[in-house]
């Protein structure tokens, strides 16, 4: 299929999760400014932690460069802090750091699996020389590849630096621990469930308000779930709703004078006719998405 | 005209299903707030049917359903539950525990002529970098980097040779040095990058071994040249068997990576690269453990022991505790 304009915009993309069961999940890709964030939230817990175990052992007054064993301490502390503290929460949060969590991202296994300890291991380890050796890259050049000459020190770092920004290349925004590991991140968004629109008693002066087939054929999916979004806004401005009702008399063609009910009570007369409309033709596999698609046959729907 | 009285069919669903799906959300709640075990059993029980009903609902709302928000909630009710039900079942420590005692070492197995070949050249880096040096002690200066050889080139004394493997006088802060730079030592990085640049057809590894290996035969030809050969080797070989395990098993990662990319078979490339990728990751986690025992050694131990036999003895210990590990444990797939 030829890519669309969207494909390559930064939100909006996304991947379907096939459970045991057999039912596709849908998630939408995290973008990479996203996981950006939510990195650095997780990395400023690992630093305080590290601050803090270096203030107690200031408290204990024992002093790492005289004492070699606290010394070792410290280090292998350190190194296990800043692997373990991603992996544990990804292993007992269920693919959620507190980062993530604070940013609504999750991990999750690309083939639709049970995120397993071993990608959570793989995929956590490799940030070791995706990020940290970048990083080191950039403060202390110098100390990095002593032995190499000057320019196969640049190609090495310039290799790093791709390796780092290798999320922004690819469309899942893979970094290199999911590509081995055989993850990716996604957005875990908390949906609320609201008051369904339609299972509110209609106004019984908008219940008279016949409309026809062909009115109803306008319209698709997409305009109609603006129209639930425009009615589940807590205090709607009256001049804006007169607005939207007088634009969709004119797109369906009303004849005659508007309806005499207020603007609310038409548009939601409107919508529940509107949905029970595409429902219908839901039922029977069409499926309209927007008012400039034509209703395509055997419920056939845009990827 | 549509007839006035009977609901929308998805309306109906929400109202037969609504109260289920509530349920599951406050399960969901309870476990993402409070872990899994703080369920009792009757909710235990639940949270599986509740499941497996919640994906059905969605199945049949996203078939005659145009309500946006009832879709997203169900899209997230479902992937929440599903995150739940197929949590991962271990801790951090028993994931750690169960891969250290069956995964590697198959692991290990599974990549074994990998392993034959990348330990084989570092071999021959080793054997080449002795020959150079001995036949032209000169040659030493180009192989091994000052920064490097510190005060350990042909110009140095015997006494200075020798006091490089007994620690530099026994000095706490050398002992601090060799710790502190444990985890980003020559042999770590090079393991690393033996694994990131597999990508790369696997070239860089074949170098990265090699002039890695070269290094190494570089100083014990040096060693040699003074009659140190022996003290050398039990200078070297307490932490090195480990070490140069882990990088032969890095450079093994890394070469099965290129094959992953050189031969793809019927796999597109980036699958393979994947399918591949995951195992010589999970390779690549177990030399970690190999590099972090070795740095414990070569902190710790090799400035506390200075007897060249009792440093042999425990360098033999290590290679037949390697070997045993490898051979022996994990039960075949």
């Amino acid at each position: 299929m030829k890519p669309a304009l969207r494909d390559f915009l930064p939100s909006g993309r996304t991947r379907e999760v096939v459970t045991p069961e057999g039912v596709a999940l849908r998630f939408e890709v995290a973008p990479a400014a996203e996981r950006f964030s939510a990195f650095l939230s997780d990395l400023f817990l690992v630093f305080l932690g590290t601050a803090v175990l270096l203030v107690l052992l200031l408290v204990l007054s024992i002093d790492p460069g005289e004492d070699p064993l606290a010394a070792a301490g410290v280090f292998l502390a350190a190194f296990l802090l800043r692997h373990g503290f991603f992996a544990w929460f990804e292993i007992r949060r269920r693919g959620v750091t507190p980062g993530k969590r604070a940013v609504g991202l999750r991990v999750v296994d690309r083939r639709g699996g049970p995120l397993t300890g071993e990608a959570v291991l793989a995929r956590n380890l490799t940030r070791e020389i995706e990020v940290f050796l970048p990083l080191l890259l950039l403060v202390a050049p110098g100390a990095f590849f002593p032995e190499a000459p000057g320019w196969g020190a640049a190609v090495a770092g310039a290799w790093l630096i791709v390796l780092a920004a290798m999320p922004l290349f690819n469309r899942d925004r893979l970094r290199v621990g999911d590509l081995v590991a055989g993850t990716m991140v996604v957005r875990a968004p908390q949906a609320v469930l609201l008051q369904d629109v339609s299972a509110r008693p209609a106004a019984p002066a908008a219940e008279a308000i016949a409309f026809t087939r062909d009115h109803l054929a306008i319209y698709g999916t997409y305009e109609l779930q603006v129209l639930e979004e425009i009615l589940r806004t807590p205090d709607p401005d009256l001049q804006g709703l007169r607005t939207v009702r007088d634009r969709i008399l004119r797109k369906i063609r009303w004849e005659g004078k508007p309806p005499d009910v207020p603007p609310l009570d038409f548009l939601r007369a409107f919508y529940d006719a509107q949905r029970a409309h595409l429902e219908g033709r839901l039922l029977l596999g069409e499926r309209k998405e927007s008012k400039s698609e034509r209703p395509a046959r055997g419920g056939k729907r845009r990827p | 005209m549509p007839p006035a009285a009977p609901p929308l069919r998805s309306v109906a669903l929400r109202r037969e299903r609504e109260r289920s799906w509530r349920d599951l959300e406050a399960l969901l709640a309870r476990v993402e707030a409070s872990g899994i075990r703080s369920l009792d059993p009757d909710q235990l029980a639940r949270l599986p049917v509740l499941y497996r009903s919640a994906l059905s609902s969605l199945g049949v709302a996203r078939t005659i359903s145009l309500d946006r928000n009832a879709l997203a909630y169900l899209e997230s009710l479902a992937a929440r539950a599903y995150f739940c039900v197929y949590a991962p079942r271990m801790g951090l420590p028993s994931v750690v525990a169960v891969f250290l005692r069956s995964r590697f070492p198959r692991l290990v197995r599974r990549f074994g002529p990998h392993l034959l070949l990348a330990a084989g050249i570092l071999l021959l880096g080793v054997l080449a970098g002795f020959l150079l040096v001995r036949a032209d002690p000169d040659r030493f200066y180009g192989i091994v980097d000052p920064a490097m050889a510190q005060d350990r080139t042909p110009a140095s004394t015997d006494e200075q040779l020798r006091g490089a493997l007994y620690g530099g006088g026994g000095e706490k802060a050398s002992a601090l040095g060799a710790f502190a730079t444990f985890l980003f030592t020559h042999n770590t990085r090079v393991g690393l990058l033996c694994f990131t640049l597999g990508f790369l057809a696997g070239v860089p590894v074949f170098f990265l071994m090699f002039s890695n290996g070269l290094v190494l035969g570089a100083f014990a030809a040096l060693y040699a040249s003074r009659g140190l050969a022996f003290e050398f080797w039990a200078w070297v070989l307490p932490h090195g068997v480990a070490e140069l395990t882990a990088v032969a098993l890095c450079g093994a990662g890394g070469l099965a990576l290129g094959e992953a990319v050189v031969f793809p078979g019927t796999r597109t490339r980036l699958a393979n690269l994947a399918r591949v990728g995951r195992e010589a990751g999970a390779l690549f986690a177990g030399t970690v453990a190999l590099f972090l025992f070795a740095g414990l050694v070569e902190g710790i131990f090799r400035q506390a022991v200075h007897d060249p036999a009792i440093r042999t003895g425990a360098a033999l210990l290590s290679a037949g505790a390697l070997a045993a590990w490898f051979r022996l444990r994990g039960e075949a797939p």
